[in-house]
């Protein structure tokens, strides 16, 4: 019997905005003038956190500190398509996703500073503590979406990671998990290229990243990761597949990191300068600023208010941070459990 | 009252919990239709449907990392590990996030979750499924340890486990399973995690021990005045008891199955000898298995404790 093609797959990629700022009017996401300048706030806001946190680190005013200059538009465009009442599971890499959701600044500060107060999640945010084991938050944000299907709620949950992430078996065992059940989880994959000094090629034999989800019955889509608007239309389509009860989406936000992976790192030590200049080229926020440029929404008085106001929130959390009364070394004990273990409770007498 | 046996009991009281508390979810491989590969789900998925009884893909770290999203959006879900040597995978996850969610988070998320699991040799099984790594989980701030021994404690201590606001790992000794039936009441009763229980009553010397092996150390003690000291909870083990047990006798043997080095009773000794060392009249004893990977079926009966070593051992300490 002769042998037949049983399933075949293509995995698309998706552009809005080229690299001069022209969109593709076919394609432009539903995004009202006020959408849109919210939008560029936003990325003011991340880029210029981003930056602020990076010289307070060298300045030996924080700890190690993951930057993520060049996702923004990965980052904002992705959060910007739920709603408040959807769950994000964060990685350690995700501030623009952070500054999106209106999570506290000073707090992200007083996190990357070393003090756990700062991922005390504030209440009324529907934002998972940060996960810094590389992939294995996915798994949570599949049991978030497995309760969110249990209890009949509309809620989305969705779950931020790298190119190095798929790698793990985490990812694959909640990608195996998530196309099993049909649930209503959104997988984020920003393939910035690098993990740490790996490349993207060392990680999978595989073209794209966006074709694992085949593998996993459900669809997978490539998009410019540094195009906010294709990022935020690829986003807002899983979004409201999923909560129509469609199932998951993976999108592989095709993307670059340019700087280095942490304080830590020194990227000049596995990349080359012409890469990175390529990439500069291709800088989410140039783009975006001539789209809103001819679109006539980036007057000079705007993007004055946008700086000043940036300033001002930015000024306010670095204070904030820094005037913060210091922890109180029972902290550390204090949370272990609903209540204290009776030699807990003596070991709190050393404090 | 009904006599039941292990699986029986902790069969009934996730029904009862279930039908208590719509929040209670339970997940594994063959939880569902086939009601687990020792029965222990047997009957769940058709009381309470394949939405709250679920079969899961096969995946250990998939399980345990699903649940603890699950419970950390409030519901209480009881993953079952098929055997403790499958575990493994799952540890990053158990480690890593279940026992640090509340600490994390200062919390603000919480994991109430169960990882119920069978351990322990003597049922003649194939390599990796006769483990007893308890102490693994002990070193774990954040993790409780729970062990039962019987069929009662079995009941009121899982039902507590699920009740806990905090991530429990469960040891049901597979070898105890179906060994032993004893009555077991319908409805609630719970029996407080943290909290040992004397198994035996004596003034001579304290054994101490959990799950199969607390039944050897009864055998061993017949005909010795002996306190036998069921630990039940592992992590927080209750220290009280074991302290004012040792005050009054003098004389220690801790009694598992695990590797003797950085076993749990290692723990235990140097708390007894933290806090108790002047009421010794003799060394701290421990009674284990050797250290040495767990042997194919032939060679476990040499592995573990058997009823002749305990004995040995309460000899030897009672010689001070």
């Amino acid at each position: 019997m002769p042998e037949k093609i049983i399933e075949s797959c293509s995995v698309t990629r998706l552009d809005i905005l080229n690299e001069k700022g022209e969109a593709d009017q076919a394609l432009m996401p539903s995004l009202t003038d006020d959408h849109l300048r919210e939008l560029y706030e936003m990325f003011i806001l991340a880029r210029t956190f981003d930056h602020r946190a990076l010289n307070l680190q060298r300045e030996g005013r924080i700890g190690t500190y993951a930057p993520i200059l060049g996702q923004e538009a990965s980052q904002i465009g992705t959060a910007y398509a739920l709603d408040k009442t959807d769950w994000i599971f964060p990685s350690f890499r995700e501030n623009g996703v952070l500054v999106a959701r209106g999570y506290p600044l000073y707090m992200i500060l007083q996190y990357w500073g070393g003090d756990e107060r700062g991922i005390k999640v504030p209440d009324h945010l529907n934002i998972f503590t940060i996960s810094i084991p590389v992939g294995t938050h996915v798994l949570h944000a599949v049991g978030s979406a497995m309760a969110a299907k249990y209890r009949g709620e509309k809620t989305v949950s969705m779950v931020y990671f790298g190119d190095g992430g798929t790698s793990e078996g985490d990812f694959h065992e909640g990608m195996n998990f998530a196309g099993t059940f049909k649930l209503p989880v959104v997988f984020i994959c920003q393939n910035n290229q690098w993990a740490i000094s790996v490349p993207r090629e060392r990680q999978t034999a595989s073209k794209t990243l966006a074709q694992k989800a085949v593998a996993y019955g459900f669809e997978g889509i490539q998009v410019d990761g540094n195009d906010i608007l294709a990022v935020y239309s690829a986003a807002k389509a899983a979004v409201e597949k999923a909560r129509r009860g469609e199932g998951p989406t993976l999108i592989e936000c095709f993307t670059y990191r340019m700087t280095d992976h942490t304080t830590a790192d020194d990227a000049s030590r596995y990349r080359t300068k012409e890469q990175v200049a390529a990439w500069e080229a291709k800088d989410p926020l140039l783009r975006f600023r001539l789209f809103m440029e001819q679109r006539g929404l980036l007057t000079e008085a705007f993007q004055k208010e946008v700086d000043a106001v940036t300033k001002q929130k930015v000024d306010e959390a670095e204070k904030m941070a820094e005037s913060a009364a210091h922890a109180d070394p029972s902290d550390m004990i204090t949370y272990t459990y609903a209540s204290l273990t009776p030699r807990q409770t003596k070991q709190m007498r050393d404090f | 009252m009904a006599k039941l046996n292990m699986v029986q009991a902790i069969n009934l009281a996730l029904k009862e919990e279930m039908q208590r508390d719509k929040d209670v979810i339970i997940l594994g491989e063959d939880v569902g239709r086939d009601g687990g590969v020792f029965r222990v789900t047997e009957g769940l998925l058709d009381v309470f449907g394949a939405e709250r009884v679920i079969d899961t893909p096969l995946a250990e770290s998939g399980i345990v990392g699903v649940s603890i999203g699950m419970a950390a959006r409030g519901l209480k879900p009881v993953a079952e590990i098929q055997f403790m040597g499958f575990i493994y995978p799952a540890l990053d996850q158990i480690s890593s996030h279940a026992a640090r969610l509340r600490s994390r988070s200062r919390g603000r998320y919480t994991c109430p979750l169960v990882v119920r699991t069978p351990y322990g040799a003597g049922i003649k099984a194939p390599e990796h499924h006769s483990e007893s790594t308890e102490a693994l989980f002990c070193h774990m701030p954040g993790i409780k340890v729970v062990l039962p021994s019987t069929p009662y404690t079995a009941k009121g201590l899982l039902i507590s486990a699920i009740r806990d606001p905090d991530p429990v790992v469960f040891l049901e000794s597979a070898r105890l399973y179906r060994l032993i039936k004893e009555e077991v009441p319908e409805g609630e009763y719970t029996i407080p995690l943290g909290k040992a229980r004397l198994a035996q009553e004596g003034k001579d010397v304290t054994v101490i021990s959990w799950g199969a092996m607390l039944h050897r150390c009864l055998q061993a003690a017949a005909g010795f005045s002996a306190d036998v000291i069921d630990l039940m909870t592992l992590n927080p083990f209750d220290e009280e008891t074991i302290y004012s047990s040792v005050k009054k006798t003098g004389r220690v043997v801790i009694v598992h199955e695990a590797p003797k080095t950085c076993g749990l009773g290692a723990e235990i000794s140097a708390s007894i000898a933290e806090e108790a060392m002047l009421f010794l009249k003799g060394p701290i004893t421990r009674v284990t298995a050797y250290d040495a990977v767990l042997p194919l079926p032939k060679l476990e009966d040499y592995y573990m404790p058997t009823v002749e070593r305990i004995k040995k051992g309460i000899e030897e300490v009672l010689k001070y």
